[in-house]
C-alpha cells in the first residue's frame, strides 16, 4: 500500500491540555495523563486513511444527493415559510435551568462592574 | 402479557375491545416490575402516567372513536429523545433529573397512535457506546447471559424487547446503535434511511449520521412501528418529504428472484467462526426461498471505522458544547472561583457530568477540528466518506439487498472491552458503512451459537427501499422463526 500523504501527528500532554481547554473540559492529571494516550493511539489507528488518494472526491457532509428525488433542487426542501407558532412554555423551560432570574437563564457574573 | 404479544397482536384486540389498554398496561407495568431490577433496561417507568394513558385509550373507544393503529401498545422509549413530563437524560449525569418540556416529534407520532409510553430505556451516554457500559446509570444485563453486554448504545431498548417487557421500544442508530444491540440480544431492529424519520427532539449526538428506528419483537410490528413515525417534519429540515411506503404491507411480499449481495469485506478477520457459519445458514435460507445470492465488492469497508470514528466524534463535540450548564441539567460552581468566571462553571460542570469515554469523543472531536488538523482528518474522512457512499451506489446496481453479519461477534462479557477502545470500536465495523451511506439496515435474529447466544443477520437496502428491507427479514423470520427466551429468565 502507497502512503500518498505520510503524516503522523505527535499527540503530547500539552496539545491534549490545549485541546481540552477549547472544549471547556477540566481534566485531572491522571485523566490528561490516560487521555494522552489512549488519544494517540486513535489518532495513529485512524491515520490509516491516509494510505487512500482522495485526490479529486467531493468530501460528503451530508447524504441529501442520494435521497432526493430526481431533478428534485436539494435546498428546496430546505425552505419553510416564516410562520408564527406556539413556541415552549418559559415558565415551564425555565424551571428546568439550574439557575434563573428576571424570566432568564442565570450564569455567574463575568462582565467586570 | 396476554397470549399474542406482538405489537400488532396487541393493537388489534385493543381496537376490537377484546382486551383493554388499561389490562394489557397493568400487565406490561407488572412484568417491568420483575424483572427490570435484574436487567436495569428501564431507567425510568412513570406508573401513574402509565395507567392514565391507558385510561384516556380505553374512555376513547368507549366514547366511539377509532382507535390508532398502535392501540394500547406498551412501548419503551430510548432516553435520548425527549419526552414531555418525564425524565431524560440521555444516559448522563449532566442530565440527571432532566424533564423536558416538550415530545420529540416521533414521541408525539406515536401518543397520537395511541400507543402507550411505558418509560425510558437505558443507553450509552450519548448514544456512545457498544455495550451500555457507559451508561452513567448502571449497564444494561443481556437478557440471554446476565453476564454479558447487551450490545449499545440502544442496549435497554434491546433487552427491554428480548426479556418481553414490551412488545416494541425506539432507538437511535448512529453507527449500529439500534442493529448491533439488536442482533446481540436477539431481536429485530431497524435503522431507517437517513431523513426517513424526523431527529426533532433527539438528544443529538452526529446530526448527519443519527436516525431514529423501533425494535421489536417481530419484523411485523417493527414495520407498523415505523410508518407510524416516519414522514416530513417542519422541525426537522433533514426529514424527508417523499411519501411513506406501507412498510407493514411490504412483510409477506415475495422474494422470488430478488438479488442479494454478499460482501467478502464482511467476512474479514476478526469474524467469529460461529457468527459467519449462522450467516451463511441464514443467507442459504434466502436463496432457499428463490433469491439469486451473488457476490458484491464493497471495497473501501475497512476505512468505515476511521472515517466514523473522525465524523462522528467531530459532530459530537460541536453537538455537546451545548452542556454547559446554563440552560437545563448539572451545574457546578468552581470550589474557588476567585473573581466570578463563566468559564470555570462550563469547565468544573462539564467535569463533574460527562463520562470518561464522552470526554474522550469530545477531545477527539476537537482535535481533529481544531486549526491546522482540519483538512488532514476532518475534510480527509468526509472524502473518504464519499467512497464509502459510491461502493453502495455500485453495489445496488447489480443488487437489491446486501446480507452480512451485524456484528462480527456474539455477546461479550460485560468488562471484557472497556479499557480498550480501539477494540470497542471495531465492534461497530459491519454496521457504520451503512450510516455513513445513510442507507436502511436492520438486523433480524438468525441461528444462535452452541452455548445460546443469539447471531443477527443484517440486511442492507438502497436508499428509502426499506420496503424490499421488510419483505426479505419477514420471509427469512418466516422460515426462521425467531428463538424466544423462556418466560422463566
Amino acid at each position: 500500500m502507497v502512503r500518498w500523504a505520510n503524516m503522523t501527528t505527535r499527540i503530547d500532554r500539552a496539545q491534549i491540555e490545549h485541546v481540552a481547554q477549547l472544549a471547556s473540559l477540566v481534566l485531572t492529571d491522571d485523566e490528561a495523563e490516560r487521555l494522552t494516550r489512549e488519544l494517540a493511539d486513535i489518532v495513529r489507528y485512524v491515520e490509516e486513511l491516509n494510505e487512500l488518494d482522495t485526490s479529486g472526491i467531493e468530501p460528503t457532509a451530508s447524504v441529501r444527493q442520494n435521497v432526493s428525488a430526481p431533478g428534485a433542487e436539494p435546498s428546496e426542501s430546505a425552505w419553510r415559510a416564516d410562520d408564527v407558532a406556539p413556541s415552549l412554555d418559559p415558565e415551564e423551560t425555565l424551571a428546568q435551568a439550574p439557575r434563573s432570574a428576571h424570566g432568564g437563564f442565570a450564569v455567574p457574573t463575568f462582565v467586570e462592574s | 402479557m396476554p397470549q399474542d404479544d406482538t405489537v400488532r397482536g396487541i393493537a388489534e384486540r385493543v381496537r376490537s375491545g377484546e382486551i383493554q389498554a388499561t389490562s394489557v398496561a397493568e400487565s406490561a407495568l407488572a412484568t417491568i416490575a420483575a424483572k427490570n431490577g435484574a436487567l436495569n433496561a428501564f431507567l425510568a417507568v412513570p406508573h401513574e402516567d402509565v395507567l392514565r394513558q391507558a385510561r384516556a385509550i380505553d374512555e376513547k373507544r368507549a366514547r366511539g372513536e377509532t382507535l390508532g393503529p398502535l392501540a394500547g401498545v406498551p412501548i419503551g422509549i430510548k432516553d435520548a429523545l425527549c419526552t414531555r413530563g418525564l425524565t431524560t437524560t440521555a444516559g448522563s449525569k449532566i442530565l440527571e433529573g432532566y424533564v423536558p418540556p416538550y415530545d420529540a416529534t416521533v414521541v408525539a407520532r406515536l401518543r397520537r397512535a395511541d400507543a402507550i409510553i411505558v418509560g425510558k430505556t437505558n443507553m450509552d451516554e450519548f448514544a456512545m457506546g457498544s455495550s451500555n457500559e457507559n451508561s452513567a446509570f448502571g449497564a444494561v444485563k443481556n437478557p440471554w447471559d446476565r453476564e454479558r453486554a447487551p450490545g449499545g448504545s440502544s442496549g435497554g431498548s434491546a433487552a427491554a424487547v428480548a426479556a418481553r417487557l414490551v412488545p416494541a421500544t425506539l432507538g437511535s442508530d448512529t453507527g449500529g446503535s439500534i442493529r448491533q444491540p439488536a442482533a446481540l440480544s436477539g431481536t429485530f431492529g431497524v435503522k431507517p434511511t437517513y431523513g426517513r424519520v424526523s431527529r426533532h427532539g433527539l438528544i443529538a449526538f452526529a446530526s448527519s449520521l443519527d436516525q431514529v428506528g423501533p425494535l421489536a419483537n417481530d419484523v411485523r410490528g417493527a414495520a407498523r412501528v415505523l410508518g407510524v413515525i416516519s414522514g416530513k417534519d417542519p422541525k426537522d429540515a433533514t426529514s424527508l418529504a417523499t411519501p411513506v411506503d406501507d412498510f407493514e404491507a411490504a412483510c409477506g411480499g415475495s422474494i422470488k428472484g430478488l438479488r442479494v449481495g454478499v460482501p467478502d469485506e464482511y467476512f474479514a478477520k476478526g469474524l467469529d467462526p460461529e457468527v459467519e457459519a449462522s450467516v451463511r445458514a441464514a443467507i442459504a435460507e434466502l436463496a432457499a426461498e428463490g433469491c439469486v445470492v451473488r457476490p458484491v465488492k464493497l471495497a473501501h469497508t475497512r476505512y468505515a471505522v476511521a472515517t466514523y470514528y473522525v465524523i462522528a466524534n467531530a459532530e459530537a463535540s460541536s453537538n455537546l458544547a451545548r452542556f454547559d450548564g446554563v440552560r437545563y441539567g448539572l451545574r457546578v460552581e468552581p470550589a474557588n472561583p476567585g473573581r466570578a468566571d463563566v468559564r470555570a462553571m462550563y469547565g468544573a460542570t462539564r467535569d463533574a457530568g460527562f463520562g470518561t469515554e464522552v470526554k474522550r469523543r469530545i477531545l477527539l472531536g476537537t482535535f481533529v477540528l481544531s486549526a491546522g488538523y482540519y483538512d488532514a482528518y476532518y475534510l480527509k474522512a468526509q472524502k473518504v466518506r464519499t467512497l464509502i457512499r459510491r461502493d453502495f451506489e455500485e453495489a445496488f446496481r447489480e443488487v437489491d439487498v446486501i446480507c452480512s453479519p451485524t456484528s462480527p461477534t456474539p455477546a461479550f462479557r460485560l468488562g471484557e472491552k472497556v479499557d480498550d477502545p480501539i477494540a470497542m470500536y471495531l465492534n461497530d465495523v459491519y454496521t457504520l458503512p451503512a450510516s455513513l451511506a445513510g442507507i436502511p439496515g436492520c438486523s433480524v435474529p438468525a441461528m444462535p451459537t452452541k452455548s445460546g447466544l443469539p447471531v443477527g443477520l443484517q440486511i442492507l437496502s438502497p436508499w428509502l427501499q426499506e420496503t424490499t428491507l421488510f419483505a426479505v427479514a419477514a420471509a427469512f423470520e418466516t422460515r426462521f422463526p425467531s428463538p424466544v427466551l423462556s418466560s422463566s429468565s
